[in-house]
């Protein structure tokens, strides 16, 4: 109740518990503690490292250039904090407000936040899944592993799926002098979040780089040799790849399933919440004391329309952490809505690659500012007359003035002439995206359309 | 009246403080007088302005109507082909990115910091000759002397030549700050023939580099054969050029600013006496209070373009005014006060986009260890004038002379 005093009794000795020990949790509980509130914070985390950034793990670990244990998030602030961490979170009951632990326990909270992210896709054969040699890459423990065996010089790596982290694994590999086989689904690598425009270039820059790249073919089977190591896969074409490293890099699943039975609606698409970062109860009514922020959370952007938007991004969960700290000690008046535009980067073959806004949701593209030849451009996507998008190669000191393109729902193709444009970049052309219903492990934006209780799931897994 | 805003700006007499005449620029954010330049003063239009790619740093589009009142004798006349600072993509980021292999990362992580020795030394032979404590010019004789000497080693000009390359360094600098009753038809003779021998004396440099390299920038530069290609003589020279000037006058004005203000806050220089590490977020506040680059004067528009609801047309001479951005109360809390602890200090003091400062690391370690070496050393400095006497230019703003005195120099 605004002005009834509440607030002033949650800042001073109200019980906040975060579930989810990581980028979103730990920033959330920093901007609590900045922001003055007092009370007992509970940090609930699975995993048993403090938190840690996740980048650098298809980065500079893979590269031998960072432990994986030196991952530690940079703290911009002390945080007094209870933490539990090694213990997942296993239920909530709403009503009682608390949290269970899968160690028996029960946390009370007055507000809860849960940031519990995603995690791998795992390779769905169970048996072949658990052969010695194939990896996954989501934790510090996944990177360490694989940046161990690739220590010890494999004679072949395969990468099954093109995606962000699939091609950044490929591009460490090859930085080590590692022969890698990538095989990808979908037309080209990154065609799911940039389009087949983008992803031929992307496919180029691979091939450049010395990696088989096989576009088109799915990875049927995963074959062990009789002390049960990978040895060989089996593609869609018949082909065999041998190979003693296999890396699953299928996209990623919600870690929502401690929140079945609760109420709340959380599903395998995310856990639905308001544009300020309050979570939807399955019956599309808002908590007041449940939030949700980084990749396990999808909720309604302004800039699209209002339609729930899940984002896999490192900056997105900052924000949302930011914005749900805000909300929590905030009286309604007083609450802010997350609007930041979408960006991503990823480093790979030498290539800074930087997008802002939603490529994937776009339908044409048009090359405004240097060249696809080049391999160094600004790519601008268009969605009903509209900007929507922005990718840069090499060229990020550009896309600041693409996200007010954005922002501002400037008007495409822009018209307006600039200091590096092309012939070639006169005309919008189809960005090429594959056909929505055909699962790629892509996009890293995805719309889940308009309403907080939809638990539909649109992917299924290639296999 | 608002014509008068500009005049005033660019009027010596209010060199010292252009601060209250910015504050009165914001209140217009695109201010423009008939046949003038579009000057803009807000911090986030400065920002938006200069990651727009419909702005061009390449005079070349400049409409012929458009008038500068900046450009005069003084401008740059020169064989040389333009550098990177005044062309546009795709031509400047080539140049760039060939200028910065030998000198950042990715392919050079260590050339800066593999610096610091020597920057250490040169600072401490200046401090260790400054002779008489009681009338020290701190422009004359270190703000001045020091950052040339830094380009000369960085480029590999051989240490016999040093001296050659001071004195031509002296009559361009004194070229971009035109003494007005000076003969201005002498004064370009003088710069222009200075930039000769300086082309002449750098094509002989690059010459003799190219047979026998060294791990300098110039020989790498000239024996360069990346995916870029190789830099031709006149690229090459026109950069060399480029890295002398832009990292000659700016930094002077940096240390000369920067000890100014540090006499102006005793507290805060006993902290960076106590802790030499405070000179980091020192140096960035700096940065932001006194910038050396006030504004960037050669922007044009290649389109129209709206901004503040006013139409800036096609091919229009720009100004970008940095030093009013960083005292812009829009995006800094309490502007005019100076503060090392601010967190959030992302100024324009050296630009931002594409053309954001190339020098900028070697620049920051040239301001941080001159001013902690100097405020270490110097023993109960103090101002002999203030405000000091303040150079012609408007753009490179800063004292001529930093006239002061102390007890005595420490070891
Ligand atoms: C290899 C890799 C490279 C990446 N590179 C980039 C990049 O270049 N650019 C970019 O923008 N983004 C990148 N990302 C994405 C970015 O790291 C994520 O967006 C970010 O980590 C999201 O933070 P989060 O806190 O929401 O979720 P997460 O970091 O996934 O954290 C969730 C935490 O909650 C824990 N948890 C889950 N369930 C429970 C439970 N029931 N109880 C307790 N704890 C639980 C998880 O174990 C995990 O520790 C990358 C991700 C990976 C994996
Ligand atoms: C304190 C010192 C310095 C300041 C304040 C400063 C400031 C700036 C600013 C504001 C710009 C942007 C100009 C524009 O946008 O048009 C710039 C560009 C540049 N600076 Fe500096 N600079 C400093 C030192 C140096 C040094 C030491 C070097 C060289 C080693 C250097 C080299 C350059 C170059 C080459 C450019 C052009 C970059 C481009 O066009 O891409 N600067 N500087």
């Amino acid at each position: 109740m605004p002005g009834d005093g509440s607030l002033e009794r949650l800042r001073r000795e109200g019980r906040i518990v975060v579930v989810g020990a990581s980028l979103a949790g730990l920033r959330a509980a920093e901007a609590l503690r900045a922001k003055g509130f007092e009370g007992s914070l509970t940090m609930i985390g699975d995993e048993p490292h403090e938190p840690y950034d996740r980048p650098p793990l298809s980065k500079q670990v893979l590269l031998g250039r960072a432990a994986a244990d030196r991952t530690a998030l940079p703290r911009l602030r002390p945080v007094d904090a209870t933490w539990r961490l090694g213990v997942p979170a296993s239920g909530l009951d709403m009503a009682a407000r608390r949290v269970r632990l899968a160690d028996g326990d029960e946390v009370p909270y007055d507000r809860l936040l849960i940031a519990t992210g995603v995690r791998a896709r795992p390779w769905p054969h169970e048996a072949e899944a658990e052969l010695d040699g194939v990896f996954v890459l989501r934790t510090r423990d996944d990177s360490a592993a694989l940046a161990r065996r690739l220590d010890a010089g494999p004679k072949r790596v395969l990468v099954i799926g093109a995606g962000f982290t699939g091609s950044e694994i490929a591009s460490a590999c090859r930085e080590r002098g590692l022969p890698v086989t990538v095989a990808e689904r979908g037309s080209a690598p990154l065609v799911g979040a940039l389009g087949g425009v983008v992803g031929s270039v992307a496919a180029e820059l691979q091939r450049e780089h010395g990696v088989d790249l096989r576009c088109g073919v799915m990875v049927t089977a995963l074959e062990g040799d009789t002390s049960g190591r990978v040895r060989a896969a089996h593609l869609s074409d018949g082909s065999t790849v041998e190979a003693d490293v296999v890396i699953v890099s299928l996209g990623a699943t919600r870690n929502t399933e401690w929140l079945a039975g609760s109420g709340l609606g959380a599903g395998p698409r995310g856990i639905a919440c308001d544009a300020g970062c309050r979570a939807f109860d399955i019956r599309g009514i808002v908590t007041d004391d449940i939030y949700a922020a980084g990749d396990v959370a999808r909720s309604p952007h302004a800039l699209f329309g209002y339609q729930f938007l899940s984002l896999e991004h490192w900056g997105n969960a900052v924000s949302q952490a930011r914005i749900a700290a805000h909300n929590m000690l905030s009286e309604s008046t007083d609450r802010l809505p997350h609007m930041e535009v979408p960006a991503f980067w990823s480093a790979q073959f030498g290539v800074n690659i930087k997008s802002v806004g939603a490529p994937s949701l776009g339908t044409e593209i048009l090359i405004s500012q240097g060249s696809l030849q080049e391999r160094r451009f600004v790519g601008v996507y268009g969605y009903q007359g509209r900007v929507i998008g922005a990718v840069a190669f090499d060229h990020a000191r550009w896309l600041p003035f693409y996200r007010e393109l954005i922002e501002t729902t400037a008007s495409f193709p822009p018209p307006f002439d600039n200091v590096d444009r092309r012939p070639g970049g006169q005309r919008p052309i189809d960005a090429d995206f594959p056909d929505p219903s055909v699962p790629t492990h892509g996009p890293t934006v995805t719309l889940s359309g308009y309403s907080p209780a939809d638990r539909r799931m649109t992917f299924t897994p290639a296999h | 009246m608002t014509q008068s805003l500009l005049h005033q700006i660019l009027d010596h007499a209010n060199r010292a403080n252009p601060y209250p005449l910015y504050e009165e620029l914001r209140k217009t954010p695109v201010h423009h007088v008939d046949g003038g330049p579009y000057v803009v003063s807000t911090y986030y239009e400065i920002r938006s302005l200069l990651h727009d790619p419909r702005i061009s740093s390449d005079v070349r589009n400049l409409a012929s109507t458009a008038r500068d009142p900046l450009a005069g004798p003084a401008q740059e006349e020169s064989a040389l082909p333009p550098s990177f600072l005044r062309l546009d993509p795709p031509e400047h980021d080539r140049l760039r990115r060939m200028t910065n292999r030998p000198f950042g990362p990715p392919h050079s992580p260590r050339r800066i910091d593999g610096m610091r020795g020597e920057l250490h030394d040169i600072v401490s032979g200046l401090i260790d000759d400054i002779g008489d404590p009681d009338r020290i010019d701190l422009v004359d004789q270190f703000s001045y002397p020091f950052p040339v000497t830094v380009i000369c080693r960085l480029l590999g000009v051989p240490r016999e030549d040093e001296a050659r390359f001071h004195t031509w360094a002296d009559t361009l600098a004194a070229s971009l700050d035109p003494d007005p009753d000076a003969d201005p038809a002498e004064r370009g003779k003088g710069a222009n023939e200075a930039r000769m021998q300086l082309g002449m004396y750098l094509a002989g440099l690059i010459e003799e580099r190219r047979k026998n390299p060294g791990d300098d920038m110039l020989s790498r530069l000239a024996t360069a054969q990346g995916e870029d290609g190789a830099m031709t003589t006149m690229e090459l020279l026109s950069t060399a050029a480029l890295l002398l000037i832009a990292g000659h006058e700016t930094t002077v004005n940096l240390i000369t600013n920067g000890m100014l203000t540090l006499l102006r806050h005793p507290d805060v220089l006993q902290r960076l006496r106590e802790d030499p590490g405070f000179a980091v977020p020192l140096v960035e506040e700096l940065l932001r209070f006194e910038p050396p680059v006030q504004l960037v004067p050669q922007r044009t528009t290649l389109a129209d373009i709206e901004v503040r609801g006013v139409t800036i047309p096609k091919g229009a001479s720009l100004w970008l005014v940095l030093a009013s951005g960083n005292r812009d109360p829009q995006r800094f809390e309490d502007p005019d006060r100076f503060d090392p602890d601010r967190r959030d200090i992302q100024h324009l003091g050296l630009g931002s986009g594409i053309h954001s400062c190339f020098g900028a690391p070697l620049a920051r370690l040239e301001a941080q260890f001159a001013l902690s070496e100097l405020a270490r050393r110097l023993e109960n400095p103090r101002l002999l004038e203030d405000p000091p006497p303040y150079r012609q230019n408007a753009v490179l703003r800063g004292p001529r002379h930093l006239p002061i005195s102390c007890d005595g120099i420490r070891p």
